[in-house]
């Protein structure tokens, strides 16, 4: 097969439990490998690196060439999707409430709270002979954490998915699709979570509640409101406050419980414990992909980057780059200098990357204990359909005592 | 325990800051401050901050000792 | 026999961060000799980046800041002895107290001492300090905590601007005096020096350019100081911030091509004698080393920078204990930063360097920027302002000789990008702060190369 079907066939389902062979290929055939719908797709590390802090490469959408339906053209992105000035206006605006400069102790306050939540999950699965670490601990407890920092009803949870699953699956990376009929459902979910997430800031209004909701709505100076991005900053911390962490957490468990030397080794000294997090994600990062644009014709390692046109970076194929990791195939918690890219590098460095180490951090520290007895019921385990949010579906183990 | 944080490679991400609130300060929105002598209660924390910095600017030792031969 | 290198006796001279980093790297690669580190002070290494800062603001003693070792270089430490003689005929390090130190390779990093008042008996006033080490910062901060009615900070570089700034932190009341149009010039050029002029007025700084100090006045303690605008300052401290003297005056007899402006060295940092015919026992590395570096023309570059000090000493220690084909040249791209009023200011490259430059991303007034330095129409540098992660695309553009003005695109870019204007960099002698980074001529000084040998 030719390097020009790559992105077709990493991102085919098939694929999504062991995309590692096909990252191999596109490094081979790398830098930067022209596909067959006409976008490129990057996966060696230094270029990853280097075009996520390459000023003349955009993250917003708008900046395609690619035609796109009315209604998803109407929406201003998230900052996530926008580029500086106005990505770094809105961005520290949200990072207000949320973390240093001006609210530096926020999230190292949560580990309590964090701690507690974990320990609630996990000692209602004692007496159960079998669990699902999706379903059981790895999504409940993100979910449980963003909607208190945020100020959202937990209760709500089954609401907020749905719109959740259509947005995510519409922020998928795959080649050349037509993407009309998803745009218009994503356009509608994105209004109806907005509403919903404006509607909950908006009963807050004058009667703050510590969370952040509180605290985009009663900023007292107007420069410092979000205004109009009120909705899709919420939607963009809600989503990704959980979706992200939910694989992390799974595929922790997953790498583990292939490795039981690495769990037993764990288990000795949990002073490793946030060295093992950052190998994770490193090793199996929940963010497979991020789509760029470049806002002028860039000539790049050799290939020009044509304006407008879609350049796929592959992350976790860079953190898994022999040129710039020693035996990067190797799960090694001890891993000296490394500078993964499983939070992405650059402007748009991962948001929420701190409450996720944390987050990763206590629940595999609290699983660790119940690791050595339990067993895999299926390897590889049911994959979801994302390729860009890659991770298991479910994780289902068998305990036993 | 000492820290030491190379400013030439650090760009101002604060991850040390949220993970370590007490050692880490950011002076205006983007400069890093530190705390270079790390109370025993902190230790777990800089640990998590230096492992969590993404350009591993950080460097966490202990100081030669006075009267070191 | 390649082996014999990593035996044998290595004297360190210099005890700060080019030091130990030197020893660490020399135990890292396989040195099994014996180690000798000689220090004139008498604290282990410590951090000096933070005296100026979190010391001054009275949140970190001064004796806090020690460094962390990497490992444990298992080193002899001579601390608090100074070297007085270097004999490089009988291979010896002379100190000032105690028996000389025979080495089969020496590594100088002796680094550099703030520059005094040159008027020593004005220099003698209590209130009349200056900022290099931390036994000077302990004093500082001491006396900053006093509450003095007003401080005068003589110089307004990276050292000066810190003082001010954290005087202004305290709610101190200051006085800057700069011989040059605006503080910074020296090492940034006019378009940033402008922004650092405006910093230092709207944080409440009297900032007084363009003129010099001409006497300190007092009787047994600092009371005010005479400028040759024929203004008085009165105030109960005074700074002195005018630069750094490099620490060469013991190797005056050493027979090596060691002066003003530091010891010149090859990108290997072994020493050149005063023939200018390279060593191959006698290292250099830090803040007192001259070296050429081919992005610039070549030019021996002098910089007092904490990042050349690490990557030099790295460099160094490597070589010392390696044979000519393995050794390593030293070609790190110079870096450093500065944090003042708030703002974190960022250089890769040498932008003193320069013909003109651009605002690339960002602008002034919104105080995020990067400002990009060209010569003769390739990218030399990159100054970032509260824009840190941009810098690591303009660092590609230099290492590359990227042509200048950078190529548009970026969505932060202003117009004004479009525009080069002069860098205006100026004569280093109208300053009272040199830059930091120093192109100082493609040879050794002449002048050294004419003195006679010890006999």
């Amino acid at each position: 097969m030719t390097a020009d079907t790559l992105l077709e066939r990493i991102t085919d389902y098939a694929s999504r439990p062991d995309p590692w062979p096909l990252y191999a290929e596109l490094r081979e055939a790398g830098p930067v490998v022209p596909q067959a719908d006409g976008s490129h797709l990057v996966g060696t590390y230094h270029e990853i690196v280097a075009l996520l802090h390459n000023p003349r490469i955009s993250a917003d959408p708008r900046s395609s060439s690619r035609t796109t339906t009315e209604s998803a053209e109407a929406l201003t992105p998230p900052f996530l999707r926008q580029d500086d000035p106005e990505h770094h206006r809105l961005r520290t605006l949200a990072m207000r409430p949320f973390g240093p400069p001006h609210t530096p102790g926020r999230i190292d306050a949560m580990r309590g709270e964090i701690s507690r939540i974990t320990e609630d999950l996990i000692s209602s699965l004692r007496d159960r002979d079998q669990i699902d670490i999706v379903d059981d601990v790895a999504y409940p407890l993100p979910v449980t954490v963003i909607c208190r920092l945020l100020g959202v009803p937990r209760e709500d949870e089954p609401m907020f998915r749905e719109w959740t699953d259509v947005l995510v699956a519409s922020a998928d990376i795959g080649p050349g699709q037509d993407t009309a009929q998803r745009d218009e459902a994503m356009g509608q979910a994105r209004q109806e979570m907005g509403q919903y997430l404006v509607n909950l800031a908006e009963q807050r209004r004058g009667r703050p509640t510590d969370d952040l909701l509180s605290a985009f709505v009663n900023e007292p100076d107007p420069a410092l409101r979000l205004g109009d991005a009120l909705a899709e900053t919420a939607i963009l911390l809600l989503i990704a406050g959980h979706e992200t962490t939910v694989n992390l957490i799974t595929n922790g468990v997953l790498t583990l419980l292939r490795q039981p030397d690495q769990l037993d080794h764990l288990r000795r000294d949990p002073d490793l414990m946030p060295r093992a997090v950052e190998e994770l994600l490193r090793y199996e990062p929940p963010v497979h992909m991020r789509e760029r644009i470049p806002l002028a014709d860039v000539n790049f390692a050799g290939t020009i980057l044509p304006q407008g046109s879609s350049v796929i970076l592959a992350l976790a194929s860079g953190s898994r780059d022999p040129k710039r990791f020693h035996e990067p195939d190797r799960f090694d918690p001890a891993r000296p200098d490394n500078e993964h890219l499983g939070f992405g590098s650059g402007v748009h460095l991962c948001y929420g990357a701190p409450l996720a180490r944390i987050e990763a951090q206590t629940a595999l520290g609290a699983l660790l204990p119940h690791l050595a007895t339990a067993t895999l019921t299926q390897d590889p385990p049911p994959y979801r359909t994302n390729a860009m949010l890659r991770g298991p579906r479910h994780l289902t183990l068998r305990l036993r005592t | 325990m000492q820290i030491v944080v190379d400013l030439a490679r650090c760009q101002g991400y604060a991850q040390c800051v949220f993970l370590a609130p007490q050692a880490f300060e950011l002076h205006g929105e983007e400069a890093l401050l530190c705390h270079p002598a790390v109370p025993d209660e902190q230790r777990e924390r800089v640990r998590q901050a230096a492992a969590a910095c993404p350009v591993q600017a950080i460097l966490l030792g202990e100081a030669v000792s006075r009267g070191a031969r | 026999m390649p082996g014999d290198l990593k035996e044998g006796r290595i004297v360190v001279v210099g005890a700060s961060l080019t030091g130990l980093r030197a020893a660490e790297k020399l135990r890292e690669e396989g040195f099994t000799g014996s180690l000798t580190i000689v220090g004139d002070e008498p604290h282990p290494p410590y951090d000096r980046p933070p005296l100026s800062k979190q010391v001054l603001f009275g949140e970190v003693p001064a004796n806090a800041t020690a460094l962390p070792m990497r490992r444990d270089p298992e080193a002899e430490w001579r601390l608090g002895v100074r070297a007085t003689g270097l004999d490089t005929v009988g291979k010896r390090v002379l100190l000032a107290d105690g028996e000389p130190v025979p080495y089969d390779r020496v590594l100088i990093a002796t680094g550099t001492r703030a520059r005094p008042w040159p008027n020593a008996q004005e220099a003698a006033l209590d209130g009349v300090l200056t900022l290099r080490t931390c036994d000077d910062a302990a004093l500082l901060a001491e006396r900053l905590a006093a509450g003095p009615r007003r401080v005068l900070v003589i110089g307004g570089g990276f050292t000066g601007s810190e003082i001010a700034s954290a005087c202004r932190e305290r709610g101190l009341d200051v006085t800057v005096a700069e011989r040059g149009p605006a503080p910074l010039v020296g090492a940034l050029g006019g378009t940033l020096a402008k922004l650092a002029a405006a910093m230092h007025r709207n944080h409440g700084v009297d900032l007084r350019c363009e003129v010099t100090v001409t006497a300190l006045r007092g009787h047994g303690h600092f009371t005010g100081a005479e400028l040759s605008d024929g203004s008085r300052v009165d105030a109960d401290v005074c700074v002195v911030a005018m630069g750094a003297v490099r620490n060469v005056e013991w190797l005056a007899e050493s027979g090596l091509a060691a002066g003003p402006r530091g010891i010149a060295c090859d990108a290997g940092c072994r020493a050149f004698n005063m023939y200018g015919i390279v060593t191959d026992d006698v290292f250099v590395a830090g803040d007192v080393s001259r070296f050429p570096h081919p992005l610039f023309d070549y030019q021996l570059l002098s910089l007092e920078h904490w990042h050349n000090a690490v990557e030099q000493a790295e460099v160094a220690a490597h070589n010392m204990i390696h044979p000519e084909p393995l050794r390593r040249p030293h070609l790190a791209v110079p870096a450093f930063w500065s944090s003042q009023f708030g703002l974190n200011i960022k250089s890769v490259g040498v932008p003193t360097f320069s013909d003109h430059v651009v605002i690339a991303q960002g602008s002034l007034e919104a105080r995020r920027l990067a400002v990009v330095y060209g010569y003769r129409g390739r990218v030399t540098a990159a100054v970032t302002v509260d824009m840190a992660k941009s810098l690591e695309y303009y660092q590609d553009l230099i290492e590359t000789a990227a042509q200048f003005p950078p190529v548009a695109g970026a969505s932060d870019r202003p117009p004004a990008a479009e525009v080069p204007i002069p860098s205006d960099v100026p004569d280093p002698s109208v300053l009272y702060h040199g830059p930091t980074v120093a192109l100082t001529g493609h040879l050794p000084d002449r002048r050294l190369a004419m003195m006679r040998p010890a006999v």
